[in-house]
């Protein structure tokens, strides 16, 4: 990774706004806008103080107009900017597919070139508890890492945040950054200064022999948890591949580590039918690659997120459900699963600081 | 022979240089657009421009007499009709044809066709076909423009029906909140397809009333006289620069000739009334300035049927020579998924 070596701990969310404000500086064609970036809560901290560090001309708030928010900050990267858009949601976001979709991904196809290039970070958050419901906890990101010409960048850790936030700013192609909300307070070891995590490469979070885990954004902090335990309790040791990025994908990295482990768990917090998971397990199928047992995928089931508690304890896999998952593929350790640990505190947020309501 | 050449930049029109606008100029200028348009709709039926176009017959005078008023360094973004801003902003010539016949040597490499025109270095920054989708693209250059402290002027023309797409109404405001100044060009050729507007406005809705109320200039014109479309675009441009940062509609009533899409008329389907098409039919852009011409100048007749045919030798020697051109190659079929 290019960059300063010294760390300091930062939440992911800090670790964004730290990104920001690095790109900010660094760049004077960049520049941040969206409902409520320069407002008191700051996008759950990502974007605080940006605005009076900055200026009003380069962290702008804006009206509700997603689709044309979208088109705007295509044209402006097309005239020689470099805009930051961000969304509260993914959900929210659905109404700018059409500039998403039809526009900032093809543009530089399209045109054969002759177009220019669309240098834009559009960030959305995945919701998840506190009774988000329906609308305000889809993932999606199987949609976008659908589409031909855009990026989709998920990471886990907020080292990871910064530096590929900041490589997505600098990358001339569309970006479609995804930050799952129980990220935003997760804290780790983060490089000060300009620190740059290429696009397109998986990082092995873990390294073991007996099975594949790969996951990506907040799945990864389940496969980890679920091969903690493991490790310690059924002598099962994982190889975890935090995809990080999901177009372009690093299909080798996820390859040699099957070729390793012989066996494929991938989770994926997102709905099934259709989804990235199975996309992995087609690639390592169609690649030929030995597998002891067929593959596993641990995603959410194939209906939308409900906002009760009790309901979305069901609806999302636990690290618990990724430990059972690889114990019925290893064939043992599943004795353990009644006394996997449970998270402390409600089902319904990640920990006990997350305030809610959002 | 030789691809037709570029036409000479524009009319000294720049704002504020206070030339009138020299009706010649403007009429041969609709005059090749006339021609170029015609000879695709002739050739269509050959089968080799195989992709849909959308024929700007008949609406010459707004993209002649608004590009009269812009320099190559002024960005244009147009829609699905947009041959005529295209070759109006200065666009290649060749370039056009060769897309539209898939070749290698078009404005997007064969992979756009007619609904995606593309020649940045005349000023024409893109076409595409999604009703509405370049209005915010266009408004996102013009901020670009205004951050870096240009003073380029960005032009989006877009037809009646987009501003039925919230896009359009989400960019007006934007433009307005944000003081970005877009000159923001509406073709109402009362047509969306086959729709009129009946089914898709209230009888109460005024257009005018709200464009302005959203805080944006508005004028309004006749569409087929190139020297009202000229004075209007003045009088608007005129405007924005006295008040900078407000961007400014402004609205011409116009009429496609064509069906609206494809090589042919079809006014027997009877979707346009016998009134309608009979008034329209009496103000044919390029005959309203040949009239005027000819009444100034008698003797011009004769030079403007030479100036025809020459134009219509130059597009057939261009046609000819894309047709001699090659396809793009499979190989590149993944090439630009991603920006290097
Ligand atoms: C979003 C979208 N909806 C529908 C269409 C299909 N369509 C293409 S052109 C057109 C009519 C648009 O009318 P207007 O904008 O007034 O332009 P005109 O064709 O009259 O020049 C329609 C409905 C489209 N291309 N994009």
């Amino acid at each position: 990774m290019n960059g300063s070596a010294e760390t300091r701990e930062l939440s992911f969310a800090e670790a964004i706004r730290d990104a920001t404000a690095v790109c900010l500086q660094r760049d004077p064609r960049v520049f941040v806008i969206g409902l409520g970036v320069p407002d008191p809560k700051g996008i759950f901290g990502t974007t605080t103080g940006l605005a009076s560090e900055f200026g009003a001309d380069r962290v702008l708030d804006a009206p509700l107009s997603e689709n044309a928010l979208t088109g705007l900050v295509i044209g402006a990267a097309l005239g020689g900017r470099r805009p930051i858009l961000t969304h509260q949601r993914v959900d929210f976001a659905l109404l700018s597919l059409e500039q998403i979709v039809n526009q900032a991904a093809k543009w530089f196809y399209m045109f054969d070139g002759r177009g220019g290039t669309v240098p834009i970070v559009i960030r959305m958050i995945i919701g998840r508890g506190w009774g988000q419901g329906p609308q305000h906890a889809q993932s999606l990101s199987s949609w976008f890492a659908h589409i031909p010409g855009l990026k989709v960048v998920a990471p886990a850790s907020p080292a990871d945040a910064k530096g590929m936030f900041i490589a997505s700013v600098e990358d001339e192609n569309p970006v479609i950054f995804l930050e799952h909300r129980w990220l935003h307070g997760m804290r780790g070891p983060v490089p000060t200064g300009y620190h740059r995590t290429p696009l397109g490469k998986c990082r092995v979070a873990r390294t073991g022999g007996d099975v594949t885990v790969v996951a990506s954004a907040h799945s990864v902090i389940e496969a980890m948890r679920a091969a903690d335990f493991a490790a310690a309790h059924a002598h099962i040791e994982f190889d975890v591949v935090d995809v990080r990025c999901l177009n372009p994908l690093d299909f080798e990295t996820i390859a040699d580590s099957v070729r390793k482990t012989r066996r494929l768990v991938v989770v994926d917090d997102d709905s099934r039918h259709c989804g990235f998971a199975g996309e992995v397990v087609a690639r390592v199928c169609e690649a030929g690659l030995p597998l002891m047992a067929p593959p596993v995928r641990v995603t959410w089931p194939d209906c939308p997120s409900p906002s009760s508690a009790a309901l979305a304890e069901v609806f999302y896999p636990s690290d618990r459900d990724v430990f059972v998952a690889v114990g019925k593929l290893v064939g043992r350790g599943l004795e353990h699963a009644t006394h996997f640990p449970k998270r402390p505190g409600p089902v319904d947020v990640p920990n006990l600081e997350f305030p809610g309501p959002f | 022979m030789s691809p037709s050449p570029k036409p000479s930049s524009n009319p000294a029109l720049a704002y504020g240089t206070g030339v009138p606008p020299d009706l010649k100029h403007l009429h041969l200028e609709m005059l090749r657009i006339r021609v170029i348009e015609r000879r695709i709709a002739e050739r269509y039926r050959e089968q080799e421009m195989r992709c849909p176009v959308h024929l700007s017959i008949g609406q010459e005078a707004v993209a002649v007499g608004v590009c009269a008023h812009l320099q190559p360094a002024d960005k244009v973004m147009s829609a699905h009709r947009s041959h005529g801003h295209y070759l109006a902003k200065g666009g290649n010539v060749r370039a056009m044809i060769a897309e539209l016949y898939g070749r290698a040597d078009g404005c997007c490499g064969g992979r756009g066709g007619s609904m995606h025109l593309m020649d940045r270095d005349s000023g024409f920054w893109g076409a595409v076909p999604i009703v509405g989708s370049t209005l915010p693209i266009a408004l996102g250059l013009a901020l670009a423009d205004k951050q870096c402290g240009g003073n380029a002027r960005t032009v989006a023309f877009f037809g009646e029906g987009a501003t039925e797409e919230g896009v359009f109404t989400e960019t007006l405001n934007l433009a307005c909140v944000l003081r970005v100044p877009l000159l923001f060009i509406c073709e109402n050729n009362g047509f969306s397809v086959y729709t009129p507007l009946a089914p898709r406005r209230s009888p109460d809705f005024r257009f005018s009333d709200y464009v302005r109320s959203h805080g944006c200039h508005y004028f309004s014109g006749d569409g087929n006289d190139v020297e009202a479309v000229c004075r209007v675009t003045g009088e608007a441009l005129a405007a924005m620069h006295a008040d900078p940062g407000r961007p400014c509609v402004v609205e011409f009533a116009t009429w496609r000739y064509y069906e609206h899409c494809g090589p042919a008329q079809d006014d027997h389907l009877n979707y346009r009334n016998q009134a309608e098409i009979e008034h329209w039919s009496m103000r044919d852009p390029l005959a309203i300035s040949r009239a005027r011409l000819i009444a100034a100048q008698p003797g011009l007749e004769a030079e403007l049927d030479l100036a025809e045919q020459r134009q219509r030798q130059d597009i057939d020697a261009v046609i000819e020579a894309v047709r001699a051109g090659v396809r793009p190659s499979p190989e590149t079929l993944p090439r630009g998924v991603f920006a290097p």
